[in-house]
């Protein structure tokens, strides 16, 4: 087996906010998550806000802070790397964006938007850029002649298309998308997954795809982590995880996910309650408040579960067995 | 069946630049009592638009055409002006919209903006309407219902802020509720939970709900009805389940087709090709036909509404031959 493209262990991010007249509780908004993805592979990270799915992907790219942890990528470890050569790997790992209006400076031309890194990085003689802005404008099939417009001359989808050149133009291993689609209609969400699709199987790319939409991972994702305050509940490849979940909670978020195909109503595994403060955490299992385990007991409340590997599965709680 | 509401050639026109714009042009249909009716359709589709011709709160410059009818049982929506308008919104037709922290005001409590509300609707004391109050909150199952009274907005999760604003919409006792994309900003789990809610308070109600919305997963299993908008237009209604199952209008395809699934072999999404176009420019005829996979020649000029199955039409050209 070759090593992999990204291996992230026991990452750990936490958030130190200060009130106006007192500091508050350390948020910790990713507690101990550790995954690994192969060259080529898609691995989405799915759950509700607080989950720490967003932290993770940040992280994972040194665009936010780090308790503790390793990172490492193509076997360099990069949460303690020096500005100049993390400068050079993070050519290889790129990241889109949920909202393509934002992640774009409005005054830049698109084309310039998507030559910037190829500048940054010298990768190709001034005088070829705009020839191989052409061919990524087309490979994300946007027209090459619209390379002089500005981001609001373009519809969402568009935008999003020119932020996936943009990553694209420095030739990366790996993506890292960070609710890429969530802010799209559906019909051109389906355009933008269908790209992500093509892009993976043309360039071998591979991706950290971050989601809510298990519809979506469906789509993109060969393995899913499923996180709940900070920690990977339940892993695995993801269709035997969607097809038979084995934490409550990747149960519940399953059954409460908007079913297109749904015949009737199905009120039976509504969650109660919200997803609980990362900021104050329930002590044990972080589901337990909310968790509708039969068993559930008071190990649930005093004591957090360990990743129980199941073959190419993983699942965090009290009362999952082997079986 | 007794109709609460019924919507005919319902236009909003918009003054432009060069021609006056129509994002709503020509919608029909009918709300019967203890119904729910979903309105679905991308953005800049005019579904958010027609709801607030509903209760004919369009937004200057905009203007609803003295041809459209909107009739509420007996009343003649078109009709009325000044308190005759106020005595309808809120009391005969509820709205509740996406924006649970946008719709609250942060410096008032929970109860005193219940109370108030409920004080504009109905002549009862401080004390009743504070009682009123807290069975309208328990009504909506918030947990605790007289301590909540005393709440602020931000102290209440996202997904209780929205209980809130259904327990206002309900605190005028309408027959009707107009749920605009109720549920967009929550999580999953918490979005059952409210779509369950809405559910509930249909039936012990018998009050009708046009839920606004542009996620067709929501809708299925759930409305009774569904009518697809594109462009200002209804462009196919009928029985949910029927045009879930046998779509006739290609838009209503292609949106299916671009939906991820849930269940069932995985199959890459089938996205609608192009964007869909801007109000001050919609295409002429078929306002479908740029995009559409079956146009003809015919397409250019109008097409007419005609019948997929009993109770199920569509706005299109194609011949009505099984898919």
């Amino acid at each position: 087996m070759t090593a992999p493209l990204l291996e992230v262990r026991d990452l750990a991010v936490h958030y130190h906010t200060t009130g106006l007249f007192w500091s508050r509780p350390v948020v910790r908004a990713v507690d101990g998550v550790s995954f690994s993805i192969a060259a080529g592979e898609t691995l989405a990270l799915v759950g509700e806000s607080g989950s720490g799915k967003s932290s993770v992907a940040r992280a994972v790219l040194r665009l936010g802070p780090t308790i503790r942890g390793s990172v490492t990528f193509d076997g360099t470890e990069l949460l303690t790397l020096a500005a100049a050569p993390l400068r050079q790997l993070r050519r290889r790992m790129q990241i889109v964006f949920q909202d393509p209006s934002s992640a774009l400076n409005p005054r830049m031309r698109i084309g310039d938007a998507i030559a910037e890194g190829l500048e940054i990085h010298r990768l190709v003689p001034a005088r070829d850029i705009p020839r191989r802005v052409a061919m990524l404008m087309e490979e994300v099939g946007l027209d090459p002649a619209w390379a002089r417009k500005r981001p609001h001359e373009l519809s969402g989808g568009q935008r999003q298309r020119v932020g996936i050149a943009r990553a694209l133009a420095v030739e990366p291993a790996l993506l890292v998308c960070d609710e890429p689609v969530s802010a799209l209609d559906v019909s051109v969400q389906a355009q933008v997954l269908r790209l992500l699709v093509e892009l993976q199987r043309r360039r071998g790319l591979a991706y950290l795809f971050i989601a809510h939409d298990l519809g979506v991972v469906r789509q993109v994702a060969q393995r899913v982590a499923v996180m709940y305050l900070g920690r990977i509940v339940e892993s695995g490849p993801t269709e035997a995880v969607l097809g038979d979940p084995r934490h409550p909670y990747t149960r519940a978020l399953l059954a409460s996910a908007p079913d297109p195909d749904a015949q009737d109503t199905a009120p039976a595994t509504v969650l109660s309650g919200d997803p609980a403060d990362p900021a104050a955490p329930p002590t044990g299992c972080h589901f337990h408040p909310r968790c509708p385990h039969p068993l559930k007991d008071a190990r649930c409340h005093t004591e957090a579960p360990g990743l129980l590997t199941i073959g190419e599965r993983a699942v965090a709680c009290h009362h999952t067995t082997a079986a | 069946m007794t109709s609460v509401l019924e919507v005919r050639e319902l236009r909003v026109r918009f003054p432009g630049r060069a021609a006056p714009a129509w994002p709503v042009d020509g919608v029909d249909f009918t709300l019967e009592r203890g119904e729910m009716l979903a309105l679905v359709g991308e953005s800049g589709s005019g579904k958010s638009l027609t709801s607030l011709a509903l209760l004919r709160l369009v937004p200057a410059p905009g203007t609803i055409t003295s041809d459209s009818s909107i009739r509420l049982g007996e009343i003649d929506v078109m009709s009325l002006d000044g308190d005759a308008l106020r005595r309808i919104r809120g009391r005969r037709i509820g709205l509740v919209m996406q924006d649970a922290l946008g719709s609250l005001n942060p410096v008032l409590t929970i109860g005193d903006q219940l109370c108030e509300t409920i004080r504009t609707h109905f002549p009862l004391s401080r004390s009743a309407a504070r009682a009123r109050a807290e069975a309208l909150l328990a009504e909506v199952a918030l947990p605790d219902p007289a301590r909540r009274l005393t709440s602020y907005p931000h102290q209440l999760s996202g997904g209780q802020r929205q209980r809130v604003l259904l327990a206002l919409a309900l605190a005028g006792e309408p027959e009707v509720l107009i749920a605009d994309e109720p549920t967009s900003s929550l999580d999953v789990t918490v979005q059952a939970q409210i779509l369950a809610l809405i559910d509930h308070l249909r039936a012990s109600r018998g009050m009708a709900v046009l839920l606004i919305t542009h996620d067709l997963a929501i809708v299925a299993g759930r409305a009774d009805r569904v009518a697809v908008m594109y462009a200002g237009r209804i462009v196919e209604t009928g029985a949910t389940r029927t045009v879930f199952a046998t779509p006739g209008h290609p838009y209503t395809r292609g949106l299916l087709d671009s939906l991820p699934r849930l269940r069932g072999p995985v199959r890459l999404v089938e996205p609608i090709g192009g964007s869909v176009p801007s109000p001050d420019d919609w295409p002429a005829g078929c306002r479908f036909h740029p995009r559409c996979p079956r146009r003809m020649p015919a397409c250019t000029s109008q097409p007419p509404v005609v019948p997929v199955a009993p109770g199920h039409t569509m706005r299109c050209w194609l011949p009505r031959t099984a898919p």
